[in-house]
């Protein structure tokens, strides 16, 4: 029998190292399997829950044996900004850079989209479109200074964008006041029609979901992505950036134009999740009464995906099948939150796999030279 | 509202006071946290989880005992809650050498989703039930406890890191974990101690809000007061007295806006809301330019 041959066990491992992707299947299986050892603890029923992540990936409900492809549609117009969101997350964080700031950002994309899907003349089809690539725009920018201050003086881009997600939203709130038409403390008038991204067809073909012209606009955007990472001069010299700041700057790629371009692109992606949120599934203009949420869960749905454009957008289906499902548990009597708890395992879990991966890898490597080395014993004792 | 009328003061005083005790309490938890080298974004999380704790606990043993043993016994609990919950972000950085920035973030969405689901268990409603009376006030101010809380806190925290050799051995693995190693430290014990204790005050941080400003817990009580107490840090360049006097400043800047109706000055109420936030950037990129300058590096 040949020992250098590697065990099950150690191939296991050393697969599961190579590919990003089986890492993050295994923490979400980890995070499910938590999740329904908490739900069996407090005497709730864990099918409850896979019925309704199965209700809402397949339309079927599985309790009344019914069809209803309205699930479908909303849990792919939840997805959307998350995929998005999650860009930001892999945009900066693939180029060295940690963008807790998409809330923010998320704020400045719908504040802006808001006011210009009123202030735009209105033009079928492109009002709404170009309301949302302005709001955007405002994300970039709100992205770009922070990435500025960063590059330029160092300021730790964790705590800029901390303090710029809440600066965000009380900006938002005070301009939206001020500048919607008919704003008080709430909402603001009703949208122009021509400023919605309501889709006819897209809601037919759902029975009626909310599901609207916004997954376009995040597929171009999961596809933007993909070119500029992995084909461009610029996204490589922001992954190298990234990978080793130091090279990088002797390489002659300049630090402060790469940290601003990291961010602001990471800006850009949020602030257009916050345009197709607002202006996708609501049809009046909105004051934001607290933050909503997909900034932060776009730092899980990036962390998990591994940074890849494919991995991104399974992992936002993924985010946004749980926020799906959660009223749906509700109703069955679970807690909602068992969701943001799958969330919240799936994050520590990724906290905790750096560890665990530097284990496993010099696990391997030892069991490799243990098992050479009991090989060449082997030979020599034969050579004798 | 005239800030040169006397009763301005009167309301503005106990206020201030009480919505900084908690800022305090947790930003002090960070500096301690952040000297010993291990930087928590999860002080917001920590505080919902000793907040959830405080109130839980409170509003159970409300009828049985009295108002201040009650509460002391909610503080209590919320100080070892945040100690627990504290050792998953020292195991995954410190043993596991995990990244902070992740692990932090993971406790905050452990918070907000484990409080409100335990708060669906225990009381069946997404916050947990009131209870009567909070934390009383001291005098016919209403100056409550937490204010006095914070201020011993205050004192010990810095007598501890800046008298004792503790507080040296401390800092030197924040600042050079090598030689302290080198000089016998045991590094990973003083950094698990350093984020244990700063989890114990965000724990008695958010019960003192909950239980001072409040009557009960919900998902949106925090709200930021936890990176708010993480600016205080960094505005106060990581002294004591520095972070207090910003959690103080940032304290009343939250109460100036709170006593403001709004749109009813010629500044917007949001501007002081978003003051304490506005003024962290401000002074982060200002001591980072002089710092990048006064070494010649551009």
């Amino acid at each position: 029998m040949d020992k250098t041959r590697s065990t099950l066990l150690m191939r296991f491992v050393d697969i599961s190292l190579k590919n990003k992707l089986l890492m993050s299947l295994y923490v979400v299986a980890i995070g499910f399997l938590l999740s329904t050892l908490l739900l069996l603890m407090v005497g709730k029923s864990p099918m409850v829950m896979y019925n309704a992540i199965f209700q809402n990936i397949t339309g079927y409900d599985l309790t009344r044996h019914r069809f209803n492809a309205r699930y479908i549609g909303n849990w792919l117009m939840l997805s959307m900004p998350l995929v998005l969101t999650g860009l930001s997350l892999n945009f900066a964080f693939r180029s060295g850079f940690f963008n807790i700031g998409a809330e923010g950002q998320f704020i400045m994309g719908l504040t802006f989209a808001q006011y210009f899907a009123f202030v735009l003349p209105p033009m079928m089809g492109l009002t709404a479109i170009l309301a949302v690539l302005l709001g955007g725009v405002a994300g970039a920018m709100w992205g770009g200074i922070v990435g500025f201050f960063r590059g330029k003086y160092q300021v730790s881009e964790v705590v800029l964008t901390i303090m710029f997600n809440y600066i965000a939203f009380f900006f938002s709130r005070w301009f939206s006041q001020n500048f919607l038409p008919d704003a008080n403390s709430y909402r603001a008038a009703n949208f122009p029609q021509e400023a919605l991204l309501t889709n006819s067809w897209l809601q037919s073909i759902t029975n009626n979901s909310q599901l609207n012209n916004g997954i376009f606009i995040a597929l171009i955007a999961l596809l933007v992505y993909h070119l500029v990472m992995e084909k461009t001069v610029h996204g490589f010299s922001l992954r190298a950036s990234g990978f080793n700041p130091m090279a990088a700057k002797f390489s002659g790629i300049a630090p402060v134009r790469s940290a601003f371009i990291a961010m602001a692109g990471a800006g850009a992606f949020a602030g257009l999740a916050g345009g197709i949120v607002y202006l996708g599934s609501f049809t009046f203009g909105r004051v934001i009464q607290g933050q909503d949420g997909y900034g932060f869960t776009g730092i899980a749905v990036g962390l998990v995906s591994g940074g890849s454009a494919i991995g991104t957008l399974l992992s936002g289906l993924f985010f946004g099948l749980l926020n799906a499902a959660s009223p749906l548990m509700q109703s069955r009597g679970i807690p909602r939150e068992i969701t943001s708890m799958i969330s919240a395992f799936v994050v520590i879990l990724i906290a905790l796999e750096f560890g665990i991966k530097k284990r496993m890898q010099s696990w391997l490597i030892g069991e490799q030279v243990k098992r050479a080395q009991s090989t060449s014993e082997h030979k020599d004792k034969e050579g004798a | 509202m005239n800030i040169f009328d006397i009763s301005f003061w009167q309301t503005f005083l106990p206020s201030m006071l009480m919505i900084s005790a908690p800022i305090i309490l947790t930003a002090l938890g960070g500096l301690i946290n952040e000297k010993s080298g291990i930087v928590n974004i999860g002080l917001e999380g920590l505080m919902g989880f000793g907040a959830f704790t405080a109130a839980a606990i409170h509003v159970t043993l409300e009828p049985q005992l009295s108002n201040g043993l009650s509460v002391s016994v909610a503080l209590l609990g919320a100080a070892l809650i945040g100690m627990l919950f504290s050792l998953i972000h020292a195991f995954a950085t410190i043993s596991l050498k995990g990244n902070q920035i992740i692990s932090g973030t993971g406790l905050n969405f452990l918070s907000s989703g484990l409080t409100i689901f335990l708060a669906q268990l225990i009381f069946n409603q997404e916050r947990t039930n009131p209870f009567k009376s909070g934390m009383s006030g001291l005098t016919s101010y209403k100056i409550y406890p937490s204010a006095f809380i914070a201020l011993a806190v205050m004192v010990g925290v810095w007598y501890l890191l800046n008298k004792r050799v503790f507080g040296l051995r401390l800092r030197a693995c924040g600042e050079n974990p090598q030689a302290a190693s080198g000089a016998g430290v045991n590094v990973k014990r003083m950094q698990y101690i350093g984020v244990v204790a700063g989890g114990a005050l965000a724990g008695i941080g958010g019960a003192t809000l909950v239980l001072t400003q409040t009557i009960q817990y919900t998902g949106s009580l925090i709200n930021g007061t936890g990176f708010i107490a993480l600016a205080a840090i960094g505005f106060g360049r990581w002294t004591v007295g520095g972070v207090s006097l910003a959690s103080i400043l940032f304290g009343s800047a939250m109460t100036y806006a709170l006593m403001s109706s709004s749109n009813s000055g010629v500044i917007p109420r949001e501007f002081f809301l978003a003051l304490p936030y506005i003024v962290t950037v401000i002074s982060l990129v200002l001591f980072d330019y002089w710092k990048i300058k006064r070494l010649g590096l551009s």
